[in-house]
């Protein structure tokens, strides 16, 4: 384990480290022979970007970084491939996944809620146990919800009948439910912010997912697209051939349409400019912004919604020591807030975290890729790609010229390959 | 491709980079990969598998992928991931592929 050049073995590892870290969690002594440790890492979130930091930072450190995940949920549930339990093709459970597996590399996953970071002191506070103290931070919470910037959405109450169901969970299941209780003859309606958002092509692909489904089961209802931005942010030929091709007549798209408030008594969107409109079930995905924690540690550097970072090591240009990942990140130019690119980002923060807790430099030469894929049907997918390397004048990640793209049309064999990269990720992240 | 040529690569990268820590380059470049393909090539089924494939195969693939000669339908989308690395990116990720033992 002293020597970095040694190929890490994950047995060999689990026999000395994993079972120490175990015992530490219970205030035991150690057995066996854990490394040096160089220090403590605590991960705020145990989604695609925070799991996959934690894994990396006990495996690239080969154990000498302690590792303190903390998560408020029991078990991960994937938001990518949540929108086929709304078209009906997959159960919540599939996309759940537990943390058993990160603590077989030594992350110590702890079930609670980071309720403060004092950066002055290095600590953070939490809901159900005493403060922990950090060397280095990383905060990965994904975004929370704008309500405040949809009328009446701010009252809380008003979300049990209006969903968003942008965070995979109870809420997509709840949604499905409101679609599977709709007449037939009824209208989806489905408002999406401005970019930048969550998921991109997210929201086209749940529009073709409630099609699909009501073209089985409810095939005189119809789905309303209300979107804030101009286009299709992404993928945009390919979902319109799907919505004037095998949901034609399902699927209506208004662009420009922004939704300020919603009015709960005839439930309807109410637009800026426009008759409102009326639906039977009303899924609204309001503006985003970096997590709630992100904002209450001082994070938020960009339009009071974003995070910016050092792309050479995700390292908080506001907070030095704290590390952002994922969907809380001020984007580079054409990257996407997605699973997949937290995981990218997680990477090269864990490689540059292990660098600097042994007191070196990080790479100077960052890459990243992101693949996501869109389910149009039960079985037929799409995808988009993209690769990013740093540009040290710029400091900032661009894409490479002449990477990167679209399918050219949804297959099946995308789909098989689509089952396979949730399959892989979530391995990849979750052990 | 020989081992003699790809460590020379991997040496003349590291010399022209700033810092110590791109003797981690392959690694680092390779963990992009783990998304689909499985952590350190180690894929859970669906998609290959990288670890422990010989060098010499996967820089002959990513090159055909990024020439266009391997295309079609069946590419999908490597052709376009592909065209994001130089030849130099893609010998340090074989490299570090080949020298992992594939698990199962």
């Amino acid at each position: 384990m002293q020597n970095s050049n040694r190929r890490f073995d994950r047995r060999d590892f689990l026999k000395g480290a994993g079972a120490a870290g175990a015992l530490a969690m219970a205030g035991c002594a150690t057995t066996g022979a854990p490394p040096a440790k160089i220090g403590r890492v605590i991960v705020i979130g145990g989604g695609y970007g925070g799991a996959t930091a934690a894994k990396y930072l006990r495996m690239w450190s080969e154990g000498a970084i302690e590792v303190f995940m903390i998560e408020m949920n029991r078990s991960f549930v994937s938001c990518p491939l949540s929108n086929l339990v709304l078209g009906g093709s997959r159960k919540i459970e599939d996309l759940t996944v537990g943390y058993a597996g990160l603590r077989e590399y030594g992350v110590q996953v702890i079930n609670d809620e980071v309720t403060k970071v004092n950066v002055d002191k290095k600590t953070v506070e939490l809901k159900k146990i005493q403060d922990l103290a950090y060397d280095r931070l990383v905060v990965s919470p994904g975004v929370d919800f704008m309500f405040e910037q949809v009328g009446a959405l701010k009252d809380p109450k008003a979300h049990e009948r209006v969903l968003h169901a942008w965070k995979a969970g109870p809420d997509t299941v709840a949604l499905r439910q409101q679609l599977e209780a709709m007449r037939d003859g009824g209208v989806y309606v489905l408002s999406i912010p401005r970019a930048p958002y969550r998921c991109p092509p997210g929201p086209y692909e749940r529009a073709c997912q409630v099609a699909h489904y009501f073209k089985q089961s409810k095939p005189k209802s119809k789905v309303i697209i209300l979107d804030a931005n101009e286009d299709v942010v992404s993928k945009a030929g390919l979902f319109k051939a799907q919505w004037n091709g095998q949901y034609k007549g399902l699927i209506e798209y208004r662009n420009n349409s922004e939704v300020k408030d919603v009015n709960l008594a005839t439930l309807s969107a109410v637009l800026d400019v426009g008759a409102d409109v009326k639906a039977d079930v009303l899924n609204v995905l309001p503006p985003m912004r970096a997590g709630n924690i992100a904002q209450q540690a001082g994070l938020i550097t960009a339009n009071n919604r974003w995070c910016g970072v050092d792309w050479l090591s995700m390292e908080s240009v506001a907070r030095p020591g704290i590390h952002v990942l994922g969907d809380s990140t001020l984007s580079a130019a054409a990257m996407p807030k997605s699973g997949h690119m937290a995981n990218q980002h997680a990477k090269v923060a864990a490689a540059a975290i292990v660098e600097l807790m042994n007191g070196r430099t990080p790479s100077q030469a960052p890459m990243m890729a992101n693949t996501c894929y869109s389910f149009v049907d039960d079985r037929n997918v799409v995808h988009v790609a993209s690769v990013h390397a740093y540009d040290p004048k710029d400091k900032t990640m661009k894409t490479v010229p002449g990477s990167g793209g679209l399918s050219a049309a949804p297959s099946e064999l995308e789909g098989s390959y689509a089952n396979a990269w949730a399959k892989n990720i979530w391995h990849d992240m979750l052990g | 491709m020989r081992l003699e040529h790809v460590l020379a690569l991997a040496l003349a990268f590291a010399a022209a980079s700033a810092s110590a820590q791109d003797r981690h380059q392959g690694r680092n470049l390779a963990a992009q990969c783990a998304n689909c393909h499985g952590t350190n090539g180690q894929s859970q089924g669906g998609i290959p598998g990288l670890a422990g494939q010989s060098r010499a195969g996967m820089i002959a693939q990513m090159n055909a992928f990024k020439s266009g000669q391997r295309s079609g339908p069946a590419a999908t989308i490597m052709h376009q991931i592909a065209r994001g690395y130089t030849d130099e990116q893609i010998a340090l990720m074989a490299a570090f592929f080949a020298a992992q033992k594939p698990a199962r």
